[in-house]
């Protein structure tokens, strides 16, 4: 053996080999992170939402009219299939629903295999949803469609955080379409309950800071791990959850992920004492708050059914905006880069 | 071919002391003699390569490769496994044993070495410490070592029970065998497929803590301590945090042998080149954080890394073609270790060059007490390499020999191109890839 050192080592200061520049989105009207969006795409979609929700109908199915689009379904889902469905129905689009649970993936078939698969039948983009985080960067590297992330694992929910936005301006910034990155300056959105395994908190706390929104993460350490807060700027993380209340504008809860505890236990007991969302708790902390939830929504755990119905919830309104946000990103997909028609 | 003979070459034996021009002799498998150029005295008939402007080195000795025989050859082979060895400048392999069956009988052993294997540098079989490596079943540690086991391990996974890692230690001792732990506290990474960390929370992942790796080395080093025997040896595989080469460190200063080796791609690479999921930049240890990478370049520069080993863990490609966390871990190696390690460690962070090649031969060697490798003193393996250490080329994973194109390299430039790896006096690989053309010439004085 070589001569040992016995002293701590010294730091110097040594170049080293820097990842590469990613070579994702391959196809520009993918849309798989909120990170892929400019403000100025944000904004033209918030612009798009609107012009296709009061498109008239008729009219509006020309924009896509028989143009093959394929949902891939790896988990169920109801609000998310069903308004891109919905959204890419009223732009005139044809769509087919493949699902894990009735198709060759049963059979073991990779995602890659029926990715080209759908691209073989004539699919020309594919909107995703899957349990493995990083899921659409595979589909869009293999088949290299646009490919819309309808939620991957734990990662990212990318159209989710932009119909949060569409609900957050209509209540704070009314009228507001356009935004940069002071337009919900002031703002704080706390975010509570089962932030590690939530891809709609990743996709939101991502992309609300660059509009000069402060997120709170609120929630017990087992499903907030302190190293979120350097997930990014802007972000921060307190777990007394009056304390975050009573500094919010916005309270996004979230349902604790029972699929992806992965043998963590949590004492609901114990859990809804600190975090659940009551009348009480939002009368006496946050009586002006816009109450947001992604759905599906637990009556009773993370939130009581009394604010679930309340006059500060916005839940109905974000599954509305839903369908208006999704028309547009579907409609960016078939519409941007090379193979477009716009 | 009984005779060859390396002409005008500069030698670098840092095992001997050499750092000079010289001509060497290679006879019957063996050096047979080392001399100033032009001074050989019996090198009548022997076949010539010129080696002008080139240095000349003992063969590389890699101690942890995963050749995947027996039993996942759709993988690699040993035969591809050390052409690829070969191709990058190795003459010496140690091979793990999770394999399928693992390698925990001497049979296995023995037929690891078997020439029906079509190794084309010298393959050292590591044996499983427990049978099947499941932890349980100590297995006949004097059988393994007899029929050609250097070492024991059940690398893959961690020798995770305190007694078991104990018994390991003292009956490996007792037969003179090192002891190879792959240290993670599987415990605290169920279900993990990268560091542990804010990227890890990014990209929605489940991390590795650093802790899983430092505690079990920690652990290993009390073992050791208590054991109180001097043969006891732990060899800690493919050190990745700061925490565990600390403990290294540590252990070392307080005269335990305890030795540890570092791969490229954590010397090299951080949890940030995981990118958007590429799985070509998944492994076990997976990459860690700056701090971590930073610290291994440190503890190579400073001394207590004793040797580089590649981990060289070929794949299939549609096994990596999966979602992150299906995929298997594990990257190729043997191809790029020595180009990236006189970009790096040589060129820019100014290791001499002997250090460099002591490190992936002499240390290695006398790590795992490989007679007569690692060195090119008369009497010694005739095991060389032979390359240009100005060069700069780009590496491409599809040219390699391996079966398995599973890299984060690809496309990476690298320094010092291998023009001959000599492998027991045989000429194993050469940059044209035509042996036969070779010999400059055949020796007439």
């Amino acid at each position: 053996m070589n001569a040992i050192a016995t002293t701590a080592p010294v730091r110097r200061q040594l170049q080293t080999p820097q990842p590469s520049a990613s070579l994702f989105p391959y196809n520009p009207g993918s849309l798989l992170s909120v990170e892929d969006l400019s403000l100025e795409a944000v904004s033209h979609l918030l612009a798009r939402a609107t012009a296709l929700e009061n498109q008239n109908p008729l009219t509006r199915d020309r924009i896509l009219l028989k143009r093959r689009i394929a949902l891939l379904f790896y988990e169920s889902s109801t609000r998310t299939r069903t308004s891109f469905e919905l959204a890419a129905k009223s732009l005139g689009a044809d769509t087919t629903l493949v699902s894990n649970l009735s198709s060759s993936i049963e059979k073991g078939e990779t995602l890659k295999d029926t990715g080209l698969t759908l691209r073989a039948l004539g699919a020309e983009a594919i909107i995703l949803r899957h349990n493995s985080s990083g899921a659409a960067w595979l589909l869009e590297e293999t088949t290299r469609l646009p490919v819309l992330n309808a939620g991957d694992g734990m990662h990212e929910h990318p159209t989710q955080a932009l119909l949060d936005l569409r609900t957050i301006l209509a209540h704070l910034r009314p009228g507001v379409q356009t935004v940069g990155p002071d337009t919900l300056d002031g703002v704080t959105v706390t975010i509570v309950g089962d932030i590690l395994h939530s891809r709609v908190a990743r996709s939101n706390m991502m992309l609300l800071p660059r509009l000069g929104t402060r997120v709170v993460l609120c929630g017990p350490k087992e499903l907030l791990p302190d190293s979120a807060a350097n997930a990014g700027p802007g972000i921060s993380v307190e777990r007394d959850f009056e304390t975050a209340l009573r500094q919010s504008q916005v309270v996004m809860m979230l349902r604790i992920q029972a699929e992806r505890l992965a043998g963590m236990q949590i004492d609901l007991a114990q859990y809804k004492d600190a975090y659940q969302l009551t009348g009480q708790r939002l009368a006496a902390q946050a009586p002006t708050a816009v109450v947001m939830h992604p759905g599906p929504i637990i009556r009773g755990l993370e939130l009581t059914a009394g604010v679930a119905d309340g006059p500060q919830s916005a839940i109905l309104e974000q599954v509305r905006n839903g369908v208006a946000i999704r028309m547009a990103v579907v409609e960016r997909a078939l519409t941007t880069g090379k193979e477009g028609r716009a | 071919m009984s005779a060859l003979v390396i002409r005008n070459g500069h030698l670098v034996d840092p095992g001997a002391g050499v750092d000079a021009p010289k001509d060497i002799l290679l006879k019957d498998g063996k050096v047979a003699e080392v001399a100033g150029p032009g001074k050989l005295k019996s090198a009548n008939g022997a076949e010539v390569l010129d080696a002008s402007g080139l240095t000349v080195a003992p063969g590389l000795i890699d101690i942890h490769v995963h050749l995947r025989e027996p039993g996942q050859a759709y993988k690699e082979t040993i035969a591809t496994g050390t052409a690829a060895a070969a191709a990058g400048g190795f003459t010496a392999v140690a091979a793990m044993p999770n394999t399928s069956p693992v390698v925990d009988t001497a049979e296995l052993v023995r037929w690891m070495q078997s020439p029906e294997r079509g190794a084309c540098v010298r393959v050292y079989p590591i044996g499983a410490a427990t049978r099947g490596s499941k932890g349980e079943t100590l297995n006949d540690f004097a059988a393994l070592k007899s029929a050609g086991a250097v070492a024991v391990t059940d690398d893959g996974q961690p020798i995770l029970k305190d007694s078991m890692m104990r018994e390991t230690l003292a009956a490996a001792a007792r037969v003179g065998l090192s002891v190879i732990q792959h240290a993670e506290d599987t415990r605290m990474t169920q279900g993990a497929s990268m560091n542990a960390g804010p990227t890890a929370f990014k990209l929605g992942l489940r991390g590795m803590p650093p802790e899983a790796e430092s505690s079990i080395v920690e652990r290993d080093i009390r073992l050791v301590t208590e054991l109180r025997d001097a043969r006891v040896h732990l060899h800690v595989a493919h050190t990745s945090t700061a925490a565990a080469v600390g403990a290294v460190r540590k252990a070392r200063r307080n005269g335990l042998r305890v030795t540890c080796e570092v791969a490229p791609h954590h010397f090299l690479l951080t949890e940030e080149h995981v990118g958007q999921y590429n799985t070509n930049a998944k492994m076990n240890p997976p990459l860690r954080s700056a701090a971590d990478r930073d610290a291994m370049i440190e503890a190579i520069l400073d001394g207590v890394v004793d040797a580089i080993a590649t981990d060289h863990a070929p794949h299939a490609t549609h096994e990596k073609e999966v979602e992150f966390e299906n995929a298997p871990n594990g990257i190729t190696g043997l191809e790029t270790a020595l180009g990236l390690c006189l970009r790096w460690l040589h060129r820019e962070w100014k290791l001499p060059l002997g250090r460099v090649l002591s490190l992936l031969s002499a240390q290695p060697a006398a790590l795992l007490g490989l007679k007569g490798r690692g060195t090119l003193t008369v009497g010694s393996f005739a095991d060389v390499v032979v390359f240009d250490p100005k060069a700069e080329w780009t590496y491409n994973a599809k040219e390699t020999y391996s079966k398995a194109h599973n890299t984060p390299f690809d496309g990476w430039t690298m320094q010092g191109k291998v023009r001959w790896t000599i492998s027991e006096g045989r000429i194993a690989y050469s940059s044209t890839g035509v042996p036969n053309d070779l010999v400059a010439g055949v020796e007439s004085r």
